[in-house]
């Protein structure tokens, strides 16, 4: 059945920020689909809150919203742009659970919007866990065997039906406290009591545990010819009882004979008919018992997934693509397989190679969580690697994470730590059988398959499957060579002669490289740089070539460059592909630190490289050269000091003053970053960072500056500046600001974390000017070509201190692009191509018609025991935007998009530190004008009283109960303001902000954000302003009558 | 200890000895132990290996499977499609001998090397199947190192080619065998003409509740006719079915008698009996992922597939370029294509439309691959129930 004419214009919802769960792989899928859509002649509607993605770029839809992802926010599109359908497989869970509330409260149907890809019922059918199983049950399937229990006598009558080991939760707790195993009837017996004192209803959930078997997973594909193809099966090293996002996944799947992969074959496909996919992806989850085979079904996503990502990498088979064609009327066999383009898309990739996914974790970020893992995602990012074996391809996912600290302590029961799944378990796995741990120990410990616990252990006692034999680049092509591939997709697997598949051509390549896993710090907004860079070096008539190893992502789509290399980002691995392609240039700029830390051994290596030169990129990390810098130029820097020792740091701080911010000196998003107010505090931070001895930076990283590691910096904290950023093109000749960002929080709140503004609110046309003029000397005198981020601190009514400079793409420059409408990274790219500023027409406005506000997104809610304070240390994964023509209004879309949404109503909990009183009364006179009750600690409910508010007081968790925790808990607390009054990490207003975002209450921890909110919530309390799609708002100005795919094949 | 795989060509890929080959040197008397020569084929199947080397359609032929990992989960009874291996040597980028999986009963190198199996790891196989498709199936061995590529050259060139070989009576049985059913039985008598029928397809059968007969392929109609079987079936098997003329006059004999289904061989001798052609592809179907829809209903199975030999269109014609079944006359009457594939719009399955006669050229059957089309196997057992 070809394409579906009786709809022309159809939604697409995206995932949001990026948080931990969902990540760039929607963004990668998103932007596939919306393609696709273009491509087939549909008008396409795209919301999403997220600007750090490519699928919001103007050109990749018809009418693009930034705006909240919420049911409310949704309709108002849906009223606008009338779709006929809406399309919500590919937005993860939040388009998923967006789909259903929208079709719940009518709106669906009152704007006559039709669902495809996935009905209603089938959604309900594979996100509803009980009707899931009724489902499951119905196709004769098995699920775990499941009870609900009130008592320790029903849980005794339910027993011989579950079966040990159970796993028993109590109800209704906060992230699962209470829960665990139990392996025999005396413990059985033990954990039902316990959490039927746990829970507040008293109610406990039994389930049978699968903790143990295999995990594997298979990506499906229906058409509505029912039609169905399996697209990879994927094996989880670790066996069930890790999320399989932080598992070490392998594809194909290794273990399994024919009949048993057959037979979960055969249960995936039953599974997809069941819950009723019409058309499109899924992925199906199976535990398997290692000796008996016997088949468990645990779950379904009835949509692509971060999974699927991984499958359409390890393949080449776009899932998300072909999700999309199906969608609109399609089946399999009337879409090509993009790879050989004279096959159809009906089939089922086999693969010749190995391909190993490891998660990327980012545990030292998060003090107080232990780093254990469970069926509770916390990965970050991760990284895949294909090889020929699966050694090879073990080995260079390794290395393809690029670790910042690798783990040298080890406990002394190796066997008994590997008990419990940690992030680091392979590291432990490794030391124990170097320590003469036997396989079958270990696996008994772990569950880990002895198949691939032979495999991991040669490597752990130093087989190196590289060893005496050649590199050579081997083609990714869905059908293990039985068709030629005419997509250049390559990977290195290494062989005893070196046979290359690859047909560079006779154009001029230029060579990108990507910034790796996704981490905190290094996101998604690298790739979004590096996709652009990719672009236009196509639409200059030069060969495209990316470099990258994230399978999340929108660079490592084969349709983004000429040619990929799904390769890891180290030296050698890049010096390999560039050997082969002989670039004209390499860009190491759009990439974040990753390329950066290559781009001194490329230059040994004599590999041009486009932009900036590495010079300037040293100049500007080096505290002392950058301090001569500035004064060069007439500029100034908080005063600094750097220290050798802790002693040497004491002495050095009374010269710089206090209060100083403290870091080492190997940094990434501002890790072990403190403020110290005090010699005591110094003191401190210096004690407690003495013995990181169990985390030695990895000696394959060189710390800044070629500083020696240990290294202490101190810099003077500005308190109560305002901090700004400014993202601006450069030359080498010319400087064209991209646009200055105001941050809502003051400095001492790392850049990434914090909220900003564009424009800058409160600086004066005058600072706007010295700002202006700052960038400009910096930028010249660093000699950029391409893009510079500088952060400036304002002090005071008109002083200017420039906190750093980094003359390469960064965080915000997505961000700003979507504010002002103008694509910062294309254009930097164009620079660094050889263009110049002056021939380049550029429509930056001088100051937009709109207010943009971007709000990070903390991932505070999956560690339930780390503290959510904000620091100089990075702790976002993501980022959303809100668009108004008016600052509070963007605020509070900001808020409510990063789901956090204000409240216009209810009770507001107050407590500051006593510098904030006085703004913190104020405050609560306004909210309490605006009809909110207002409940304080005693000395903030002091204060306040003293201005006349009515306030409730409320003791502290330390006085007693009842207490301002409980009742956050209780569900009686709507807004918290909270600054932190020290970093005791137990203290109160830990609880507070740990209860706050337990409960996913608003918690604020800054007064400038707390303002901020209070004229959100007021603006909140009128008309909701109507959306306007990022076309209208910068005129059409960037899309330019292009269609993405005329921007990616230009140069074909 | 070094090994190679040199293919007539002159194209030589190095790896190292393994199976039967490991024992290079030491039992100089085996021909296993110095060398394998065949018709060098591969298959893109992930899982299955031992599936594959015991199907007696790999007679006469080297097996090089593309996935580069072999052997993890070991072997077992379980995973035999015949009593014995039938591949003349295995090529393998990594070879793998652990029996640690629970469902092993031995190790897979190890029991190749008990069964007398040359095998060679290491090789870039993804290369010389990049080769063999670029060039086509050829004849090739798999050589210890110590052999000189000129001996090695000469064995290649002592081979005979495919084209125009009769391997089904090296692997049909010398006596009939009868088998009863799985079940409770009382089904229908099948009567196969065994040109080396894989177990898979006679358990399907047995667990359908049908009496299997296998008979040596060179039984005449009259003597199966005279069995009184319920139908006939055409088993798959090795070899080029051109030069089995004795069979597909056989078949033209009993077509009308009684009602026929067939696989893969059995498929290109019915081809054959109604008049159509039959021509070597350049590199074979061998995997468990080819597309064939099926043109009367739409349906597009993934099926398994292991053919060297292709049936032609009514004219002559090597691919059928309509998604509509072509149907013209034949000395039967009526007959039409049904199934196509979608990877190179070959042939795929024959149904006569005036007698209860129809083919496949893939393996329903799977063993290995998936279970898709094992519906033919209901479908058939329908009809003979009717």
């Amino acid at each position: 059945m070809p394409r579906r004419d009786d709809i022309s214009k159809v939604l697409i919802i995206g995932s949001g920020p990026i948080v931990i769960g969902q990540a760039a792989e929607f963004d990668y899928s998103g932007a596939q689909a919306c393609k696709v859509l273009l491509e087939e002649g549909y008008e396409v509607v795209l919301v999403n809150s997220n600007p750090a993605t490519i699928m919001t770029d103007p050109e990749f839809a018809t009418a693009t919203y930034i705006e909240p992802l919420l049911p409310a926010s949704i309709a108002r599109v849906i009223e606008r742009e009338r779709p006929d359908a809406l399309l919500p497989t590919l937005g993860g869970g939040t388009a998923l659970n967006l789909a259903r509330q929208l079709t719940e409260d009518g709106t669906l149907e009152r704007f006559g919007v039709e669902l495809i890809g996935a009905d209603y019922d089938a959604i309900r059918r594979a996100e509803d866990r009980e009707l899931f199983r009724v489902t499951m049950k119905d196709a004769g399937l098995r699920v775990p065997r499941s009870v609900v229990v009130e008592s320790i006598g029903e849980a005794e009558r339910a027993l011989p039906d579950i079966g040990l080991p159970a796993i028993v939760r109590p109800g209704f707790t906060m992230g699962g406290e209470g829960g665990g195993i139990a392996r025999t009837e005396v413990e059985y017996r033990e954990r039902v009591a316990e959490g039927l004192a746990a829970s507040p209803i008293h109610q406990v959930l039994i389930d049978e545990s699968v903790i143990g078997w295999g995990e594997f997973e298979l990506e499906v594909m229906r058409d509505r010819n029912d039609n169905v193809v399996i697209v990879c099966s994927i094996e989880n090293v670790d066996p069930m009882g890790v999320h399989t996002g932080d598992s070490v996944t392998v594809a194909p799947q290794q273990t399994l004979s024919d009949p048993r992969y057959q037979a979960l074959r055969d249960q995936a496909i039953t599974v997809i008919r069941a819950v009723g996919v019409e058309t499109g992806g899924s992925n199906i989850q199976f535990a398997v018992h290692p000796n008996t085979g016997e088949i468990v079904v645990i779950e379904m996503n009835p949509r692509v997934s971060r999974s699927s990502a991984l499958a359409s990498k390890a393949t080449g088979f776009p899932i998300a693509k072909i999700a999309a064609r199906l969608a609109v009327g399609y089946t399999l066999d009337e879409i090509d397989n993009d790879i050989t383009r004279v096959t159809p898309a009906s089939f089922e990739p086999t693969i010749d190679y190995v391909v190993v996914k490891w998660p990327r974790f980012a545990f030292e970020k998060f003090p107080g969580a232990d780093g254990s893992l469970s069926t509770h995602m916390q990965s970050v990012g991760e990284a895949m690697a294909i090889g020929r074996t699966f050694k090879q391809a073990f080995v260079k996912a390794m290395r393809s994470r690029e670790l910042d600290v690798e783990r040298t302590a080890f406990p002394d029961d190796l066997l008994a730590a590997l008990e419990t799944p940690s992030h680091d378990r392979y590291a432990l796995l490794f030391e124990a059988i170097r320590q003469g741990a036997t396989e079958e120990q270990i696996c008994a410990r772990t569950g880990i398959d002895p198949w691939f616990m032979a495999e991991i252990a040669a490597l752990a006692r130093g087989e190196d499957p590289e060893a005496g034999l050649q590199r050579c680049f081997k083609a990714v092509d869905t059908c293990a060579a039985e068709f030629e591939a005419a997509t250049p997709y390559f990977y290195s697997g290494w062989e005893r002669q070196a046979r290359h598949e690859v047909d560079r051509g006779e154009r001029p390549s230029v060579v990108i490289l990507g910034s790796g896993p996704n981490r905190i710090g290094q996101g998604i907004e690298f790739d979004y740089c590096c996709v652009h860079a990719a672009m236009t070096v196509r639409e200059s008539g030069r060969d495209a070539v990316m470099i990258n190893c994230n399978p999340e992502t929108v660079s490592t789509d084969y349709d983004t460059s000429d040619r990929l290399y799904f390769e890891p980002l180290t030296i050698e691995d890049v010096l390999a592909v560039i050997e082969l392609e002989r670039p004209e240039g390499v860009i190491v700029q759009f990439g974040g630190q990753t390329p950066l830390r290559l781009a001194q051994g490329l230059a040994d290596a004599g590999v041009p490289l486009l932009g900036t030169p590495v010079e300037s990129i040293h100049l500007a990390e080096d505290r002392p050269s950058f301090g001569g810098l500035l004064a060069e130029v007439d500029l100034k820097g908080p005063p600094y000091a750097t220290a050798g020792s802790p002693e040497e740091a004491l002495t050095a701080a009374d010269g710089v003053g206090y209060p100083l911010l403290v870091r080492p000196s190997y940094v990434l998003g501002g890790r072990a970053m403190e403020i110290c107010y005090s010699r005591e505090g110094l003191a401190d931070y210096l004690e407690r960072h003495s013995n990181d001895s169990a985390s030695v930076p990895n000696p394959s990283r060189t710390a800044e500056g070629g500083r020696p590691a240990g290294t202490i910096f101190l810099d003077r904290f500005l308190e109560n500046a305002i901090e700004v950023d400014v993202d601006a093109l450069c030359d080498g000749e010319s400087v064209r600001i991209g646009a200055i960002m105001q941050h809502v929080e003051e400095a001492g709140v790392h850049s990434g974390d914090s909220a900003c503004v564009i424009p800058a609110m409160s600086l004066g046309p005058e600072m706007i000017r010295q700002v202006e003029t700052a960038t400009e000397r910096l930028a010249l005198r660093l000699g950029v070509v391409g893009l510079i981020n500088i952060q400036f601190a304002v002090h005071g009514d008109d002083e200017l201190y420039v906190i750093e400079a980094n003359p390469r793409a960064s965080r915000t420059v997505p961000f700003v692009s979507k504010a002002v409408g103008v694509p910062l990274a294309k254009v930097a790219c164009r620079l660094m191509l050889g263009e110049r500023l002056a021939d380049i027409e550029l429509d930056i406005p001088a100051v937009p018609g709109h207010v943009s506000v971007k709000e990070a997104v903390l991932p505070f809610g999956r560690f339930p025991r780390a503290d959510s304070l904000l620091g100089p240390e990075m702790k976002s994964t993501g980022e959303v935007m809100g668009v108004a023509s008016d600052y509070p209004a963007a605020f509070g879309k900001a808020q409510a998009a990063a789901g956090a949404e204000l409240p216009i109503s209810g009770t507001v909990f107050i407590s500051v530190t006593d510098g904030d009183k006085p703004t913190a009364t104020q405050l609560a006179a306004s909210l309490h004008d605006l009809g909110f009750e207002v409940l304080a600690t005693g000395g903030t409910a002091q204060a306040i009283r003293r201005m006349g508010v009515p306030v409730e007081r409320i003791l502290k968790l330390s006085e007693g109960s009842p207490n301002v925790v409980e009742r956050i808990e209780s569900g009686g607390v709507d807004l918290v303001v909270n600054t932190p009054t020290g970093s005791g990490a137990r203290a109160d207003g830990y609880e507070i902000r740990r209860a706050a975002v337990a409960r996913g209450i608003p918690c604020i921890t800054t007064m400038s954000g707390a303002s901020a909110a209070q004229r959100a919530i007021r603006a909140r309390r009128s008309d909701p302003p109507e959306p306007i799609p990022l076309q209208e708002l910068h005129g059409n100005r960037s899309a330019a009558g292009r269609s993405p795919a005329a921007a990616g094949r230009a140069s074909e | 200890m070094s090994a190679y795989v040199l293919l007539e060509d002159g194209t030589r890929f190095d790896g190292e000895a393994a199976g039967a080959l490991e024992g290079f040197g030491r039992d100089a008397e085996s021909f296993a132990s110095v060398a394998a020569t065949g018709e060098v084929v591969f298959n893109t199947a992930m899982c299955g290996y031992q599936e594959a080397v015991s199907d007696p359609s790999y007679r006469g032929q080297i097996i090089t499977f593309t996935y580069p990992l072999i052997g993890n989960y070991g072997v077992s009874g379980d995973h035999m499609e015949s009593d014995s291996v039938h591949a003349r040597a295995v090529i393998m980028r990594e070879g793998i001998d652990r029996e640690d999986s629970a469902l092993a009963e031995g190790g897979w190198l190890t029991w190749l090397a008990d069964g007398g199996i040359p095998a060679i790891t290491g090789v870039d196989t993804r290369a010389l199947v990049r080769h063999i498709r670029d060039q086509g199936a050829m004849r090739g061995g798999v050589f210890g190192g110590e052999l000189s590529e000129d001996d090695a050259m000469d064995l290649v060139r002592a081979e005979p080619s495919m084209t125009g070989a009769d391997l089904a009576k090296e692997v049909t049985p010398g006596e009939p065998v009868v088998l009863d059913p799985l079940n409770a039985g009382g089904g229908p008598r099948i009567a196969a003409l065994d040109t080396g029928i894989k177990d898979s397809i006679v358990r399907n059968l047995r667990e359908r509740g049908a009496t299997v007969e296998l008979h040596p392929c060179d039984t005449s109609a009259e003597a199966l006719l005279a069995r009184s079987p319920d139908a006939v079936f055409l088993a798959n098997g090795p070899g080029d079915p051109a030069a089995l003329d004795y069979i597909v006059e056989t078949v033209r004999e009993l077509i009308g008698q009684k009602p026929v289904w067939g696989i893969c061989l059995g498929h290109q001798l019915l081809c054959r009996a109604v008049g159509l052609d039959t021509a070597k592809l350049r590199f074979g179907h061998r995997g468990a992922n080819h597309p064939v829809k099926d043109l009367a209903t739409g349906r597009i199975d993934i099926t398994s597939q292991n053919h060297g030999f292709a049936v032609l269109g009514p004219g002559g014609e090597r691919t059928i370029d309509t998604d509509e079944p072509v149907r013209w006359d034949t000395d039967f009457g009526a007959a039409e294509l049904s199934q196509l594939n979608l990877y190179d719009r070959t042939v795929e399955g024959l149904v006569l439309k005036d007698v209860p006669a129809s083919t496949v050229q893939y393996h329903p059957e799977a063993g290995p691959g998936p279970h898709d089309s094992l519906y033919l196997f209901d479908r058939f057992m329908e009809t003979l129930a009717a």
